[in-house]
C-alpha cells in the first residue's frame, strides 16, 4: 500500500471516511461538567493505575469542575502527550474508564474518554502549549518511523535538550493513528493535527520517504546518532495461503482501512462483505463496512464467540449495527468470476480449531477482508548483535532498552501490535532511559569502532 | 390523615408552608398561583414606599453539579404602589378566605407605621410582619436591619404597631447579630405575637474576578447583599432553637432560612418552629415544590404517630444542650460495609489529610480498614464517602458510664482517655 499513501491528507469529499460520524461525540460545556463533577477524586485512583501513561485522571477532571481548563489539558499532557488522540481512540472501556470505582456499584463509570476529549480539543482550539524544548545537550537521536511511539519518544527527548531526526519511508507521519483506527474514534485528519501539534515542540528534523535498510543502512544511523529508537511498528496484513486469495476483492483489512481513511473505495456491487478474524482489526473492519453501506457484513471466525480476541464492547456494537457471524469456519478457497470475488466455500473447525473433514460450505460474497493478524518486522534488526527477537517481535524491557547498547525501541515492534497509548507510554519510556545511557554513552563508535 | 393545621401567634392556615416576603408574593396573582399550588400562607412582599431597584439584583453560588445552594439579593421591598397591593391583597383574601396572607411592613415614622397597619387591616391582612431584617439598601435609609440590630428600637416600634393593630403581629429578625436572644425579647417587649427568623444574612455573594468587582454587578459597582439559600439554613436552625430554648422568650417562631423540602421543614419545626417560609427554593423551582413538601411532612407524621403538628413542634429542642453537658463518655467508631464499598478511599484522604490517620488502604483489596484504636468517631469518612449507608458510626461499649465535661470538672467524674491524640 506504501505507493498509494498521499503527501497530505487528502480533503474530506476525496476520503470515504468522512461518511464516519464520531460513536461518542465531543462533549458540550454543559455535558461536560455534569460528567465532571460525578469523578469521586478517589484516592489511589484505579483509573491511573488503569492507564498505560499514568494521566492523573482525578486531577484533570476536578481542574474542569473549576474551570481550569488550560490546566486540565497541561494535567492530561503531561503525561501523555498524544492525549488527544488517545481521548479518542483508547478503548477506555477496558482501561480507564473500566476500572472507575463506580462499576463497583453496577453504576455508570465516569466518562474517562470524553472528559479527556473535552480538555485536550479545548487546548488544541485554544493554541495552547504547554512543553518546551529543553535546553541543546549536542546529542541527537535517530527515530525509525514516526507513529506514535517515535512520536511520543521525539516529544519527550525534545524536552530534555536532545535534537531528533525522525526517518519515515511513507510521506505521512502518524503511523496506524493517521491510517488505522477507526473513523468513528478519529479521522485521519485530525489525526494528522496532532502530529503537527506533536512537532510544534520544534527541533525533530524529518526524513520522510527513507526506509531504513534500503536507502539509509543501520550503520550509517549509528555514525550519525547517540542512539537510535525503533518504533517501526508491524508489518503488512498476514495471509491464510489459501487458494485464489490474490483474486480482485480478497484483499488484507489493514491495507483497506488505510484506502478507505485516505482516499476513496469503490464498494459498488458488493452485496455481502466478509471479515476474516475475530481481532480488533477484524471488528473495526465489520463495522466500518456497515457505515460505507455494504448490505450484509458477515464475520468468519475460527473460534467461538466467547475466544475473540476482539474487545467484547466493540462487537456487541458491531452486532446492534447489524453485523452477523460464523463461529467456528474457516475459509478454504475463494472462487473468482470474471477475475473477481463471487464466494468463498469454508470449512467447519473444531473447539481445538482442527478442521472438520466433510463441512465445507459455500458462502457468496465479493468482497472479503482479511483480518488475520499482521507480519512481525523484528527481523529488521534480527541480525545485529545483541538484538534479541521472539516470533517477530524485538525484546525490549520496560525502559525499552534493547539487548544492543544505544538502541531502543518501543510500539507494536516490541508489543506485538498493543494500543497507541501503549506506543505512547513506551516512547516516553525509551526517551527517559535514553537520556539515561546519553549521561554515560554514546552510540557513536560504539559498535563499530 | 394527619392534621396540618397550623396556628403561629394567631395566624391561622391550612398548613405551615407559607411562602416568605420576596418575589414570589411580589403579586396578587403569583400568590393565588401559589395557593392553588397548596401553599397554607404567604407574606406578602414588603410594603412600604416603593422603591426604585437596580439591575441586576441576585448573584448565586454554584458548588459542582449543584446550581444555587447560596442565594444572595439586592433588591428593595416592593416597587408596585401600596393602593395596588392593598387592592389585590382585598381580591386574595375575597377567593381565598382560608388561607393566611400576613403583610409584610417596612415604614419610618410612628405615623406612618399607624397609617399602614391599618391599611392593611382593612385590606383583609389575617397578619402583620414587621421588616426589621433587610440587611441592604433599607437599612441605610434606618429601617430593615437598622430597626432589628437595636433592640431598642425594636421594641419601640413593635409598641407602635400595637398601638393600632387588631390582628397578629410577627416581627422579622435579622440575623446580623452576635446573639439572637435580646432581639427576640426586644420583640416579645414590644408586645409581637411571634417572630419569623432568619431575614438574609449580610453578604458579598463573589466577586467578578476579570472586572475586580463584587456581584452582582450593577455596571462596575455592586453592594453587600442578602444572603440565603440552603446554605444559610443551619445559622437559621441554630437561631430559631437558641430561641425556642430561652426561659424568658415564649413566642412562637415562623422559621425561615434555605428550606427546600419537607424535611428541612420538620427540622426547623422539631427546633420550634410552628410556620415554615420559602423564598429561595421557590424562586429555584416553582410553587410546585410544595406538593412534596406536604406529602413529605404527612408520610413523617403517620411514620411517627404524629396527629397534629404540636405533636413535635420543639420535640429536638431538649436534646439541644451546652458542649459541657455533653457525655464526653460516649463513644463511636467507623465501620466500613465492605459489601457496599466501592473503593474509592475518599475516606482514606479525608482521614489522612483531615481526619486523625485511622483508615488505611490494605493489600489486595480496595476496600479501606478502620484502625478502631485510632478512630475519634469524627464522621469525616462517613461525610466523603459517596455511598449512602456504606459508613456507619458504631456505638462502642468502653466500659466509662456517661460524664459530662462539667461533671468531670465539679465532680471529679471519670473520663475515657483521649483517642487519635498522638
Amino acid at each position: 500500500m506504501t505507493e498509494k499513501i498521499p503527501a497530505t491528507i487528502p480533503p474530506a469529499p476525496h476520503r470515504a471516511e468522512a461518511a464516519f460520524k464520531d460513536f461518542k461525540p465531543p462533549y458540550s460545556e454543559m455535558q461536560a461538567l455534569a460528567e465532571a463533577n460525578r469523578c469521586i477524586y478517589c484516592h489511589d485512583a484505579p483509573c491511573i493505575e488503569a492507564c498505560p501513561t499514568s494521566i492523573d485522571i482525578p486531577e484533570f477532571i476536578r481542574k474542569i469542575t473549576t474551570g481550569n481548563l488550560k490546566g486540565s489539558a497541561r494535567t492530561i499532557f503531561a503525561s501523555n502527550i498524544l492525549g488527544m488522540s488517545c481521548a479518542r481512540v483508547c478503548p477506555v472501556e477496558v482501561l480507564c474508564v473500566g476500572a472507575c470505582v463506580y462499576n463497583e456499584e453496577g453504576g455508570a463509570p465516569v466518562q474517562i474518554g470524553r472528559l479527556q476529549r473535552y480538555a485536550t480539543d479545548h487546548a488544541y482550539a485554544e493554541g495552547w502549549r504547554f512543553a518546551e524544548a529543553g535546553a541543546p545537550t549536542g546529542k541527537h537521536i535517530g527515530l525509525i518511523r514516526g507513529g506514535p511511539a517515535s512520536l511520543a519518544a521525539a516529544h519527550e527527548l525534545r524536552r530534555l535538550g536532545h535534537a531528533c531526526t525522525i526517518y519515515e519511508k511513507r510521506a505521512l507521519l502518524g503511523g496506524l493513528n493517521v491510517s488505522g483506527v477507526a473513523p468513528y474514534k478519529i479521522r485521519a485528519d485530525r489525526a494528522a493535527e496532532e502530529v503537527e501539534w506533536v512537532l510544534g515542540i520544534g527541533g525533530i528534523e524529518l526524513k520522510t520517504g527513507v526506509e531504513v535498510g534500503e536507502d539509509l543502512s543501520l550503520e550509517a544511523l549509528e555514525a550519525q546518532h547517540d542512539a537510535l529508537f525503533f518504533g517501526f511498528g508491524l508489518g503488512p496484513d498476514s495471509r491464510l495461503e489459501v487458494q485464489g486469495e490474490d483474486i480482485k476483492g480478497v484483499r488484507g483489512a489493514v491495507g483497506f482501512i488505510e484506502e478507505m481513511k485516505l482516499g476513496p473505495v469503490d464498494l459498488s456491487g458488493v452485496e455481502h462483505a466478509l471479515v476474516i478474524g475475530g481481532g480488533n482489526t477484524a471488528v473495526d473492519a465489520v463495522r466500518e463496512l456497515v457505515t460505507l453501506g455494504v448490505p450484509k457484513v458477515t464475520l468468519v471466525y475460527r473460534g467461538v464467540e466467547a475466544g475473540m480476541k476482539g474487545y467484547a464492547h466493540e462487537w456487541k456494537q458491531a452486532k446492534i449495527e447489524g453485523v452477523e457471524a460464523l463461529w467456528q469456519a474457516l475459509p478454504m478457497y475463494f472462487k473468482a468470476k470474471d477475475g473477481a470475488l463471487i464466494g468463498v466455500t469454508c470449512a467447519r473447525v473444531d473447539e481445538d480449531k482442527q478442521l472438520i473433514p466433510g463441512s465445507e460450505f459455500k458462502v457468496e460474497a465479493q468482497l472479503a477482508l482479511m483480518a488475520i493478524g499482521q507480519s512481525k518486522l523484528g527481523a529488521l534488526l534480527g541480525d545485529l548483535e545483541g538484538i534479541e527477537v521472539l516470533r517477530g517481535r524485538i525484546i525490549a524491557d520496560e525502559a525499552g532498552r534493547t539487548g544492543r547498547a544505544g538502541y531502543f525501541a518501543g510500539g507494536d515492534c516490541v508489543n506485538g501490535g498493543k494500543e497507541v497509548v501503549n506506543a505512547a507510554a513506551e516512547g516516553k519510556a525509551a526517551a527517559v532511559a535514553i537520556d539515561a545511557y546519553l549521561k554515560t554513552s554514546s552510540l557513536k563508535g560504539a559498535h563499530h569502532a | 390523615m394527619p392534621d396540618l393545621t397550623t396556628n403561629c401567634g394567631g395566624i391561622i392556615s391550612p398548613n405551615p408552608f407559607w411562602l416568605a416576603s420576596a418575589p414570589p408574593t411580589n403579586t396578587g396573582d403569583q400568590i393565588m398561583r401559589a395557593f392553588d399550588a397548596g401553599w397554607g400562607g404567604a407574606v406578602w412582599k414588603t410594603l412600604g414606599q416603593p422603591v426604585q431597584n437596580v439591575s441586576s439584583r441576585f448573584g448565586a453560588i454554584h458548588h459542582r453539579s449543584s446550581r444555587a445552594v447560596g442565594f444572595n439579593n439586592i433588591e428593595l421591598i416592593t416597587d408596585r404602589s401600596l393602593e395596588l397591593n392593598l387592592k389585590e391583597m382585598v381580591e386574595v383574601k375575597k377567593r381565598y378566605p382560608k388561607h393566611a396572607v400576613i403583610a409584610s411592613l417596612m415604614v419610618d415614622t410612628r405615623q406612618e407605621w399607624h397609617d399602614i397597619v391599618k391599611r392593611a387591616i382593612d385590606a383583609g391582612a389575617d397578619g402583620l410582619e414587621l421588616n426589621f431584617g433587610c440587611p441592604h439598601g433599607m437599612c441605610e435609609r434606618g429601617m430593615g436591619s437598622a430597626v432589628g440590630q437595636e433592640p431598642k428600637v425594636n421594641e419601640r416600634i413593635t409598641s407602635w404597631v400595637q398601638e393600632v393593630s387588631t390582628i397578629p403581629t410577627l416581627v422579622k429578625l435579622t440575623p446580623n447579630v452576635g446573639d439572637i436572644i435580646p432581639h427576640g425579647i426586644a420583640a416579645q417587649r414590644g408586645g409581637a405575637n411571634g417572630v419569623s427568623l432568619i431575614n438574609t444574612i449580610k453578604s458579598i455573594i463573589g466577586v467578578d474576578v476579570d472586572h475586580f468587582a463584587p456581584m452582582p454587578r450593577v455596571g462596575m459597582q455592586s453592594t453587600n447583599g442578602g444572603f440565603c439559600g440552603p446554605a444559610v439554613k443551619p445559622i437559621a436552625l441554630h437561631m430559631v432553637a437558641a430561641l425556642a430554648r430561652d426561659h424568658e422568650f415564649k413566642l412562637p417562631i415562623s422559621g425561615i432560612g434555605g428550606i427546600t423540602n419537607w424535611r428541612d421543614a420538620v427540622e426547623f419545626m422539631l427546633l420550634g418552629a410552628s410556620s415554615v417560609q420559602v423564598c429561595t427554593a421557590v424562586m429555584l423551582y416553582g410553587y410546585r415544590i410544595v406538593g412534596d413538601m406536604i406529602e413529605g411532612l404527612e408520610d413523617y407524621m403517620r411514620a411517627h404517630q404524629f396527629e397534629r403538628l404540636d405533636d413535635f413542634i420543639g420535640k429536638a429542642i431538649p436534646n439541644f444542650s451546652e458542649w459541657g453537658d455533653l457525655d464526653i463518655n460516649y463513644e463511636t467508631v467507623a465501620q466500613i460495609d465492605e459489601e457496599k464499598c466501592i473503593g474509592c478511599q475518599a475516606c482514606v484522604t479525608a482521614c489522612m489529610d483531615g481526619g486523625h490517620q485511622c483508615i488505611h488502604p490494605r493489600e489486595g483489596t480496595r476496600v479501606p480498614v478502620v484502625d478502631e484504636d485510632e478512630c475519634v468517631g469524627c464522621n469525616l469518612c462517613q461525610i466523603v464517602c459517596p455511598v449512602p449507608g456504606c459508613v456507619s458510626m458504631v456505638e462502642v461499649d468502653n466500659g466509662f458510664a456517661p460524664t459530662t465535661w462539667n461533671e468531670h470538672i465539679w465532680d471529679q467524674k471519670a473520663i475515657r482517655p483521649k483517642k487519635g491524640a498522638h
